[in-house]
Formats: structure tokens, C-alpha cells, sequence
């Protein structure tokens, strides 16, 4: 644990290595050492190809030694979420069914990583095929809160969000259906962003629930998130979903942008059910971003309480058609004793799928079925489209939303057994995969028991320049984000308590 | 005995012909090695999106636009989900209740009371057109199946026709009509050997004179145009025995086997799929606007039977040439250019029909490899009609052009061809052919037109086919009209 640079920003990592007082190579080998030294506790990463990362480093200390470094994520090690794809690497979704699928392409925010420098760094551990709210739905094994191991990270990014925490990389990126960034981000208490549907190209995510699912950043600092944005944003011809729209320098349009601003206090979102402690932490903040000058304002989301019951027919109605691919025809998983291809459709999903990725096909085939469609998932489409101009009401006072990411602080692992107790974890964040929107969560303070809380400020369509800056503004006053959790004693306690498997 | 009336719509897919595929980049063709038209977007490779071909959907648009149909404003996109080891993602992209093309028809001429004779033409009307893509192909063997992917992920067009036909000729008719539309529009070469039409038929009985349907039976795997018509005359009587006997007709989908002429059920009502239609969330609607349409209708080229209506009129030649050129628009086309060349259509319509299509044919050769241009064509009809040449030595010549692509000037020049008797040669030998026949001159004079051909040949053998026919016809009646 001896790398004295696992938790610095990727702004001070690029002035080291631009100056020549650190080379990418060094940087990876401290990373090294330290995902070494941590997780085996942590268990953020499903696999971690390190002949690759190094050569990967060597490159960009090549390019910088030739004058012709890429910008300033060349060097900085980045990982992703293992759901998306990287030529060459693991693509496993945390699935059994992938468990030894290797990806022949690149997707395109992997290839635009690569194109700006970056060193593609392991494959990060989820909740199955990204199904959950607290990494623990992985067939490889749970990833455990960096700042308490007996709790849960959160999910599905759950691995994106502890290797920040736990300083095994400088960045990362996840996927966001339903919360899947900001809600890991809120539990392990750094910077996730969920980008506009369309700002960021899907191609190369393995889907959950295409018209939901976003690619965004985890960072320890808004100006880190916003520079990784900057690097994977952007329209995709191979993305018919990905919108033509100009990507500005997020960090310099952050700068430029000081308020004050108009936000709204949505009260749908502060009601039963919001742990006490992160409602205040939350009302501090707002208290901060009214001291400053900004006009606050409360504001309805009247169909927020339908946003839940819409959210699990739509996603699991697209989720039971985008994993009928994985059959064990052309590759993953296949049963060894099938009788017919019939036989083998049954086998192979039933080894290959966990209960929680069974569950929503199941349930999501039958919102689809014949004489079913139209109570479950037409009805679905139109209360989306309702809690979508529910936010655009909202927009026509306000700049910007205030709310918490979570209700609940990071939980015990296994304590929530209840499925549906685990849905409603993603009562606050659902709201903004419904309505397509821009949505980041922050730290905004601590538990008593030393856990993270997030706060969220939800923005306007592509106006992610605005909502960075809003977050800035914040995050510029406080410290919270300075802090890290104490992970020489409690992985020397876990490793103590967990003899056979310490490193 | 109750009368009964049959009634058939057919579904046919159409492959679109483009150069890639319906949604991603990878080459879309037939006669490849196995799985060699692939990339990870055919194999659904997990992560991985389509992104529409615009091409096809120019193609349908354009299809849509030939048959009368009403293009919808907006191309929209469904998830048609079954599992089936040819179908990489478990389901097929395709539209479900908003098709771009609704209504239209297909012009068919049904059999004539003789070959040479037209027959009676009717409007079979259209339900919609909507676009899809194609499936792999399974290929069993004796433990295993295995898969190709090639054509998986073609642009398919499914053309449904209303229950409008009645009889196996009508559904024979139409597919053969919609076939020349489609290769004519360049939309699909419609090669059914090649899987690039396939048909499926609904049919059903009902007492003659009732509106309502009867049970319908869908008759699978009719993968050629006989066995559309073989197919559907079998289940017609198939089911009429039925009828007949006091029987129910149960719907099912059966398939055909046009080897055995059998069929056999395959699924009934109650193993029906559920499709689970949903609207595609990976791909967005597509806006087809007015210029959009306009820019396609100004491709349209004028359909097959309107151009034989028109080379009727325009041209005057008979059904028997019309109706072998207009199946084939480039051979239509080819005979347009020698007949405008020529100045002479009935003779340039002879050629082609007569002599062109045979040497193809026993050369193997596609029009688009033939070397005699139309150019040429006229070129030698014109030697004929002027009396430069006579039939045989034209058959002569054209066999040379065939073979060589050299003009016919030239073959006449080369080979000595030209009618090359003097007019006093030729003036002795007519004198001499008449007078060595005067009953014939006499029944000639008496007024029996056709007694003038047994001159013709006395002169020919002495001009050893060198004479101009029409001079020598022409000297014939001089001399016979002198007495």
C-alpha cells in the first residue's frame, strides 16, 4: 500500500505526468501494488489483464517521450464496468453465461478511451447483466464497501464505485438504468455522473434496458468526471440512439459558469422512507446553494410515485428481449447434456442466468405477452411520458433538481433478501432513466457510523455543462470529497478474519 | 351438390437486393463459405446495435411506390420475438402494426384461352409491405445441425396480398407478375433457388356466394412457383374432400412437399407463437417526407404491363412478341433501342424473340454478355429491308455477329454476301424461269397472287442465293406484267 498517488484527481495525475515527475508506467505499477493489497477484500474487479495495462502505460510514456501525448487522460488509468466491451479482454456481465467470453471488438467509448490516451484498466464487478442495487447479484462474488466491508457498495456499478473508493483506479466507468452510477457513487462516496440518454454512444454495452441504459463516469472530483465525459461523448454512427449534438470542453464550461442558479426542491422526493440523516445532509446543501445566492424553489413531481412500478415493466420488458441472445448457440454458456436445441435454450439459461437476472425475463415476458402488452407496458410508456413532462414542467422555473441519490445509507450485505426492498432503493434515481435526463450524485457528508451520502442535482437535456458546474459550485466549498476511507486497518482486519484468501 | 369457392392470400418475402445489410455494415450475398458474412452485429454479439440501411429502405419505399401503395410518414420498428437457433438475437427486427407501405395491387394476367392468345388481366389488391430481416440458415446432419449466418440480417421485404384469389392460376399469376415488378424495379433478382422470394399461402374454402372466410390453413415451403401452384391446387382439394365428406377444417399451418406432392401439419392454432411485438428501442422511427418519396418516384420505371400495353399501340406488334419481351426488361429494352434504330419494329421484334433468344439460350449467356448490340441489330434488319441481303445470308450474318460482336456491314463485305447479281443477270434468269413456266405465268396473270413463288426458285438457284429477293419479285412482276 505504498503508492502515495492511488487517491489523487486525475487533474494533479496529468500535471505529474505531463511534467515528467511521473511516468505511466510508475502510476500503473502503484495501482498495481495497491489493487494487489486491497482487493482481495474489495473484490471491485472480476479480472485484471496487468501485462496489457503495462504495456498499455508503456505506450503513452512512448508517446510523451516522442512529444505526441494524447491530452490529459493519456496514461491515466481508467476502468470499466464489465459489461463493456474492450478487443481482447473479458465481457462477462458478472454472468455465468459469459463467464468465459472474450470480446472481439471494441465498444465506443473503449475505443475513444483508447483513442485519447487512456490505459484501459480490468474489468470492474456488477450486479448480474447490471440487475441490482448492490453488487452483490455477481456470479464471481460480491464487491464489498471500501468504507465499511461488511456493507455493500451499492449497484449495479458496484465495482466501478469501490475501485475509486478503495484507490485502484483514477476513474472509471459504469452503466446507469435506474441509478446504477449514482447510486454505487452515493455509497462509496465519490463522483458519479449518468449522462443524457444519447449523449454518450451504447454501442459495445451489453444491454439491460436499451431505452434506460446510459455509459457514464465515476471520478473523485466533478472536474474528473467531467473530463472523462468529454473524452466518451459524442454522436456514433454505430448508435442510432446517440444524438448529433456538439460536445464542449466540460472543464473550461464549468469555469465559465457561476450562478447563481434557479433549483428546485422536488417534495415527492423528501418524503417517507428517506433516512434522516441524508435528508439533513442534503438540507445542508441546499442551505449551502441558497447562502450563495441561488433562488430555491419547491417544485412536483405529482407521478414520481408511479416512476417504480413503470420503470420495473419497461426495463424487464427489454430485458427479456435483449438477453433471449444469450442461448448458448454462438457463444457463451452451453449445457453439456442437452437433448435438443429446445433442451438447450432451458439448460443453458437456467445454469447460466442467476435468480435475479431469471426474475425480470420472467416478469418481463409476461408484461409483453398477448392480451398483457397493453395493461403492463403501453401503460408503462405512458407514465413514462408523464414523469418526463413532469421534469419539463419543472425546468420551465428552475435550472436544476436537488434531491438525495438514495434513501438509505449503504446497507449490510445480504440484508436486503426482500427483492422489492432492493427496488425501492432506486426510488430517487429511476425518475431521471424514465425522463432521459443528465443526473450526478456527489458527496455531500457522513453518517454518524462514517458512511458516504450523495446528493443528486438533476439537469436539463444535454445541458451537462450546466449541471457540472452546479455540482462544482458545491463540491468546490466542501471536503468531503478529500476523504477516503481507512483501508489498512480494515483490510488487515477482513484479511485476519479471512485467512485463506488474503494476498 | 353445394358449391365451394376458395380463397388465397399469399405472403411473400422478397429479398431486398443491397450491397450490406439490413443493419449493420457487413456485405450482404449469397454462394459465400459458411458464416464468411458475419461481423458482430449479424452474430449479436453482446453490446452490439443496429443502425437502419437506408438503402432498403429506399428499395421498399420504391416497391411500395410501384404497386399503388400508400407510404407511411414514418418507418417505424418492432422486435418480432421467438427463439430459433438461425435467429442470432432471438428476435427479429421488423414492423409490426405500422408497415410502411398499406394498400396497392398487383396488376396479373391470367392463363389465355391459348398461348398466343392474351388473357384476362385483374388487380389482386395488397394489405401492406413492411420491411424485416432475414434469418441464418439451419443446415441437419445426421447428430448436428449447424448454422450459417450469411443471410442472416438481409433486407427482407414481406408483401401480404388480401384474400382476393381464388384459384392456384391466380396465385401463380400473381407471384410471376409481382416477381417482374420487383426485378424490374432492380429491387430483388427474385432467384427462388436462391431463397430470394419465398411464398406462404393462406387458404380456405367457402360455400360459393358466402362473405365470410372460412378456417384458414397456412401452407408453408412453397419454395418454387410450380409449387406455389401445385401446392395450393393439393390443399384446395385437400380441403374441398373435407368439406365435402361433412368435415372441419382445423387451422393449422401445414407444410408442402413439392417432391412427394404431399402435405403434412406442422403446428395447430393452439402452438401459435406469441410474438411479444414491442417497438425497438435501439432504433429510431425514421421520417419518410414528400421529397424523400418524389426523390424515389422519379426512379420508378413503368411497369411491365403498361409497357406492353404500349408497345402494343405504339410499335403494333402482336401478344406473341410482346409477351415474351416484357417479362424482361432488358431484353424490352433491347428491342425498343433496335426497333428505333431499325425503323422497323415487327422484323426487330422477330429477331429478338426469334433468333436473339435462341442463341442466348444455347449459348448460356445473359443479355448483358450478348455482343450483338441493338445497334447491330438494326443495322442488319436494315440490310434486309433494303434488299442488300437476303434472309438466308441475314441468318448467316447474324450467327457471325453472335459469335464475333462484328458489325453486319462488315460480315457482308467480308463473307461477299451482298446480293451480288447484275440487273442483266438478273434479268436473264427471270425471263428464263418464266418462260420455263408459262401454266404458272398464266394463272399468275389470271390473277393467283401466290403463283408468282414458283419463279422465285429457278432464279434463286441460278443467283446462288445471291439475288435480292425483293429484286427479283420486283423484276418478275415487270416481266410477267409485260406478257
Amino acid at each position: 500500500m505504498e503508492s502515495k498517488h492511488h487517491y489523487e484527481t486525475i487533474a494533479e495525475l496529468a500535471a505529474l505526468l505531463s511534467g515528467g515527475k511521473l511516468s505511466a508506467v510508475e502510476l500503473a505499477q502503484g495501482l498495481i501494488e495497491r489493487r494487489k493489497a486491497v482487493d482481495p477484500a474489495v473484490r471491485a474487479f472480476n479480472s485484471f489483464d496487468e501485462a496489457d495495462a503495462l504495456a498499455q502505460a508503456r505506450a503513452s510514456d512512448e508517446r510523451r517521450a516522442a512529444g505526441r501525448p494524447l491530452g490529459p487522460l493519456d496514461g491515466i488509468p481508467i476502468g470499466l464496468k464489465d459489461v463493456i466491451a474492450v478487443e481482447g479482454q473479458p465481457l462477462t456481465a458478472s454472468s455465468r453465461m459469459l463467464a468465459n467470453f472474450v470480446s472481439p471488438y471494441d465498444s465506443t467509448v473503449a475505443r475513444k478511451l483508447k483513442d485519447a490516451g487512456a490505459v484501459c484498466w480490468g474489468r470492474l464487478n456488477l450486479d448480474e447483466f447490471a440487475m441490482g442495487s448492490s453488487t452483490e447479484n455477481s456470479a464471481f462474488g460480491a464487491t464489498r464497501n471500501p468504507w465499511d466491508l461488511e456493507r455493500v457498495p451499492g449497484g449495479s456499478s458496484g465495482g466501478s464505485a469501490a475501485a475509486l473508493a478503495a484507490g485502484e483506479a483514477c476513474a472509471a466507468l459504469g452503466s446507469d438504468t435506474g441509478g446504477s452510477i449514482r447510486q454505487p457513487a452515493a455509497f462509496c462516496g465519490v463522483v458519479g455522473l449518468k449522462p443524457t440518454y444519447g449523449l454518450v454512444s451504447r454501442y459495445g454495452l451489453i444491454a439491460f434496458a436499451s431505452s434506460l441504459d446510459q455509459i457514464g463516469p465515476f471520478a473523485r472530483t466533478v472536474g474528473d468526471a467531467a473530463l472523462v465525459l468529454g473524452a466518451i461523448a459524442g454522436h456514433d454512427p454505430l448508435d442510432s440512439t446517440s444524438f448529433r449534438v456538439d460536445i464542449p470542453d466540460y472543464r473550461s464550461e464549468i469555469a465559465k459558469r457561476r450562478g447563481p442558479w434557479r433549483l428546485g426542491i422536488p417534495r415527492e422526493y423528501f418524503g417517507e422512507g428517506l433516512d434522516p440523516e441524508i435528508g439533513a445532509a442534503v438540507e445542508a446543501a441546499i442551505r449551502f446553494y441558497r447562502n450563495k445566492g441561488c433562488e430555491i424553489k419547491e417544485v412536483s413531481l405529482p407521478h414520481t410515485r408511479y416512476g417504480i412500478g413503470a420503470y420495473y415493466i419497461i426495463a424487464t420488458a427489454e430485458c427479456s428481449s435483449n438477453l433471449a441472445r444469450f442461448d448458448g448457440i454462438r457463444y457463451g454458456h452451453r449445457s453439456k447434456d442437452a437433448a435438443d436445441a429446445v433442451d438447450l435454450y432451458f439448460r443453458s439459461r437456467a445454469e447460466g442466468f442467476g435468480a435475479e437476472v431469471k426474475r425480470r425475463i420472467i416478469l418481463g415476458t409476461y408484461v409483453l405477452s398477448s392480451g398483457y402488452h397493453d395493461a403492463y407496458y403501453l401503460r408503462a410508456q405512458k407514465v413514462r411520458t408523464l414523469i418526463r413532462q413532469d421534469f419539463l414542467d419543472a425546468y420551465r422555473e428552475v435550472d436544476a433538481l436537488i434531491t438525495p441519490t438514495s434513501p438509505v445509507l449503504p446497507f449490510k450485505a445480504g440484508e436486503k433478501a426482500d427483492p422489492l426492498a432492493m427496488y425501492l432503493c432506486d426510488v430517487y434515481t429511476i425518475g431521471v432513466n424514465l425522463a432521459g435526463l443528465p443526473g450526478i450524485s456527489l458527496p455531500c457528508g457522513f453518517s454518524k457510523s462514517g458512511l458516504p451520502i450523495g446528493l443528486q442535482l438533476i439537469g436539463q437535456p444535454y445541458r451537462e455543462a450546466d449541471l457540472l458546474a452546479i455540482a462544482a459550485a458545491y463540491e468546490g466549498a466542501h471536503e468531503w470529497h478529500t476523504r477516503h476511507p481507512d483501508l489498512e486497518a480494515s483490510v488487515a482486519a477482513w484479511n485476519a478474519k479471512n485467512p485463506g484468501r488474503a494476498s | 351438390m353445394q358449391d365451394y369457392e376458395a380463397v388465397i392470400g399469399l405472403e411473400v418475402h422478397v429479398q431486398v437486393k443491397t450491397r450490406s445489410k439490413m443493419f449493420t455494415r457487413v456485405a450482404s450475398g449469397y454462394g459465400f463459405a459458411e458464416n464468411t458474412l458475419t461481423d458482430p452485429v449479424v452474430l449479436a454479439l453482446p453490446g452490439t446495435l443496429p443502425v437502419m440501411n437506408r438503402a432498403a429502405l429506399d428499395a421498399v419505399v420504391k416497391a411500395g411506390l410501384m404497386l399503388g401503395c400508400e407510404i407511411a410518414p414514418v418507418c417505424k420498428w418492432d422486435r418480432k420475438n421467438y427463439f430459433y437457433p438461425d435467429s442470432p438475437k432471438n428476435y427479429q427486427i421488423s414492423q409490426y402494426d405500422q408497415p410502411i407501405c398499406r394498400g396497392g395491387s398487383v396488376e396479373i394476367e391470367l392463363p389465355g384461352p391459348a398461348r398466343n392468345v392474351m388473357g384476362e388481366h385483374k388487380r389482386i389488391p395488397l394489405t401492406r409491405i413492411h420491411l424485416e430481416e432475414d434469418v441464418g440458415k439451419l443446415n441437419h446432419f445426421a447428430r448436428d445441425s449447424l448454422v450459417d449466418f450469411n443471410r442472416a440480417g438481409t433486407p427482407l421485404m414481406e408483401i401480404v396480398s388480401e384474400p382476393a384469389m381464388h384459384t392456384a392460376d391466380e396465385a401463380f399469376a400473381f407471384l410471376t407478375a409481382l416477381k417482374t415488378v420487383m426485378v424490374y424495379g432492380g429491387i430483388s433478382d427474385c432467384d427462388m433457388e436462391k431463397g430470394q422470394l419465398r411464398c406462404d399461402a393462406n387458404i380456405s374454402v367457402r360455400p360459393a356466394g358466402r362473405a365470410e372466410l372460412g378456417t384458414k390453413v397456412e401452407l408453408k415451403n412453397l419454395n418454387s412457383i410450380s409449387f406455389v401452384r401445385d401446392g395450393i391446387a393439393h390443399e384446395i382439394a385437400r380441403q374441398l374432400a373435407i368439406v365435402r365428406a361433412g368435415g372441419r377444417i382445423d387451422q393449422e399451418t401445414r407444410d408442402f412437399d413439392g417432391q412427394t406432392g404431399a402435405s403434412q401439419s406442422l403446428r395447430s392454432k393452439e402452438q401459435a407463437h406469441d410474438y411479444r411485438y414491442f417497438p425497438d428501442p435501439d432504433l429510431m422511427p425514421v421520417k419518410v417526407d414528400y421529397a424523400w418519396k418524389e426523390r424515389l418516384r422519379a426512379t420508378c420505371p413503368e411497369l411491365p404491363f403498361e409497357k406492353q400495353r404500349r408497345l402494343q399501340g405504339q410499335y403494333q406488334i402482336p401478344y406473341t412478341i410482346t409477351s415474351v419481351l416484357v417479362p424482361d426488361r432488358e431484353l424490352s429494352d433491347y428491342f425498343e433501342a433496335a426497333a428505333e434504330l431499325s425503323g422497323q419494329p415487327q422484323a426487330a421484334g422477330n429477331w429478338v424473340v426469334n433468333d436473339l433468344l435462341r442463341e442466348l439460350g444455347h449459348a448460356r449467356l445473359p443479355l448483358g454478355e450478348c455482343k450483338v448490340r441493338p445497334g447491330d441489330l438494326a443495322g442488319l434488319v436494315r440490310l434486309v429491308s433494303s434488299g442488300t441481303i437476303g434472309t438466308p445470308a441475314a441468318r448467316e450474318v447474324f450467327a457471325e455477329m453472335f459469335r464475333s460482336g462484328e458489325k453486319p456491314e462488315a460480315i457482308v463485305e467480308r463473307k461477299g454476301l451482298k446480293a451480288a447479281a447484275s440487273s442483266d443477270e438478273l434479268e436473264r434468269w427471270c425471263r428464263e424461269s418464266v418462260a420455263g413456266d408459262p401454266r404458272a405465268a398464266s394463272e399468275f396473270r389470271a390473277g393467283k397472287e401466290s403463283a408468282i413463288n414458283a419463279f422465285k426458285g429457278p432464279v434463286m438457284r441460278a443467283a446462288k442465293g445471291k439475288a435480292n429477293p425483293k429484286a427479283v419479285d420486283e423484276t418478275l412482276r415487270r416481266i410477267l406484267a409485260q406478257g
